[in-house]
């Protein structure tokens, strides 16, 4: 099967599509730019990087924008993967959705339209698990967002490590944040994983971040031979 | 011992980490258990295993179009069965009932109408299907959505079908399953 993954360029994408690729051929990646920082569906922070982990990939990259206002964010996807579908003549979409039925639901509904099949690898995985498996894995995964109580910018530019995913889980049971940031308390960057060809190098940041809320964002960056 | 049948298009499929794992991960804190492919299932396989849950399978796998029969040895099974949607639907096929198109994706409402061991009262669940199978004389209805039946029983035998995927958000329904 053609298959086109829904890339944020986050470690959920990264591991959906890694996982695609052991079964089937993975055809293209599918990027939304949303200009909305609360973006109902899909994680923001640098997803401009996505461009050059596309190149990393060596795969051809569909992006769209979106102003990521709830349903009109849908049918932004929906363009986007119906552009993706004629033009690579795809058979189907990967999600890296784990728990979200509301993600989960409107991708199937995308995808029934369209008459493509819909695959979320990730689906019900346990989140702590997965953690490890990407760490295991090789990824090299940076904590580019925080959106939630008690997450501050001390968080941000972390590399995901056995140590880390401790903090999250401890987080988890005092604070109900997920620790694979599933409602949105967090979201992250992969720098490296097995598939891609060559690593990212951030070459200038910025930290921004107020309270519980920030981003890490990568102003310059570059690939470099892994 | 719990035997898993993978409804899924082919074995090692990539519907097998959305389907399968997720019973795998519920099963596997009450005993031990085994995977196979519907397309290696025999009423002997079936004999060996305590009790056996039936997966449900992608959206577009159109299983049933392709292949009506081979699924006689649920009807021969004298082990409890659970059946998942497409397991549903399987097990619909086995006993000739009819399969009817009624699409839902998403939340649900589903309302129980038979006092029966699995579940009570109303409840939501995640709904993913093309088709539901109509009633029988052989089957009670245990539940129906807005839509369509959503929860059967065997009337003689400890064979249920759920419609709806309870892994997703009603675990305890499988768990009810695999204590009872």
């Amino acid at each position: 099967m053609r298959l086109g993954v829904l890339f944020s360029g986050g470690k959920d994408s990264t591991l959906a599509l890694h996982k695609t690729a052991a079964e089937e051929e993975v055809t293209c990646l599918i990027t939304l730019n949303s200009t909305n920082p609360e973006s109902f569906m899909f994680h923001t922070p640098n997803i401009n990087v996505s461009r050059l982990q596309a190149e990393a990939l060596g795969l051809p990259l569909i992006e769209r924008v979106t102003e990521g206002k709830a349903e009109k964010e849908l049918d932004d996807l929906e363009e986007a993967i119906n552009e993706a579908v004629r033009e690579y003549a795809l058979d189907g979409i990967v999600s890296g959705a784990i728990e979200s039925v509301y993600q989960a639901e409107r991708i199937q509904r995308v995808c029934n339209r369209l008459e493509v099949w819909s695959f979320n690898p990730l689906w019900k995985s346990n989140q702590v698990d997965l953690l490890r498996e990407i760490v295991k894995r090789g990824f090299k995964v940076i904590i580019s967002g925080i959106f939630a109580y008690p997450l501050d910018a001390g968080w941000l530019g972390r590399e995901l490590d056995e140590s880390l995913i401790k903090e999250l889980v401890a987080l988890e049971v005092d604070y109900g944040v997920s620790p694979s940031g599933e409602g949105g308390e967090i979201e992250t960057t992969v720098l490296d994983a097995p598939l891609f060809r060559k690593k990212i190098d951030v070459e200038e940041f910025e930290i921004l971040a107020r309270g519980n809320t920030g981003v890490f964002n990568i102003k310059k960056a570059k690939l470099t031979i892994k | 011992m719990i035997l898993i049948v993978d409804m899924n298009f082919k074995k090692h499929s990539l519907a097998y980490h959305e389907f399968v794992l997720p019973l795998v991960a519920i099963v596997e804190e009450f005993d031990d258990f085994t995977v196979k492919h519907h397309l290696e299932m025999g009423l002997e396989v079936a004999s060996e295993y305590n009790k056996v849950l039936l997966s449900g399978n992608a959206l577009r796998n159109n299983l049933f179009h392709v292949r009506k029969t081979g699924f006689e040895w649920i009807k021969q099974c004298s082990k409890p069965v659970l059946g998942i949607c497409a397991g549903m639907q399987a097990i619909g096929l086995a006993f000739g009932l009819q399969l009817r198109a009624c699409q839902e994706i998403g939340m649900v409402d589903v309302t129980t109408l038979l006092s029966n061991p699995l579940f009570s009262s109303k409840f939501r669940a995640y709904a993913l299907h093309n088709c539901s199978v109509e009633p029988s004389e052989e089957f009670a209805v245990l539940a129906e959505s807005g839509l369509c039946v959503q929860a059967i029983k065997h009337k003689q035998k400890d064979i249920f079908g759920v419609l709806f995927h309870p892994e997703v958000r009603n675990t305890a329904i499988i768990k009810r399953f695999l204590k009872t």
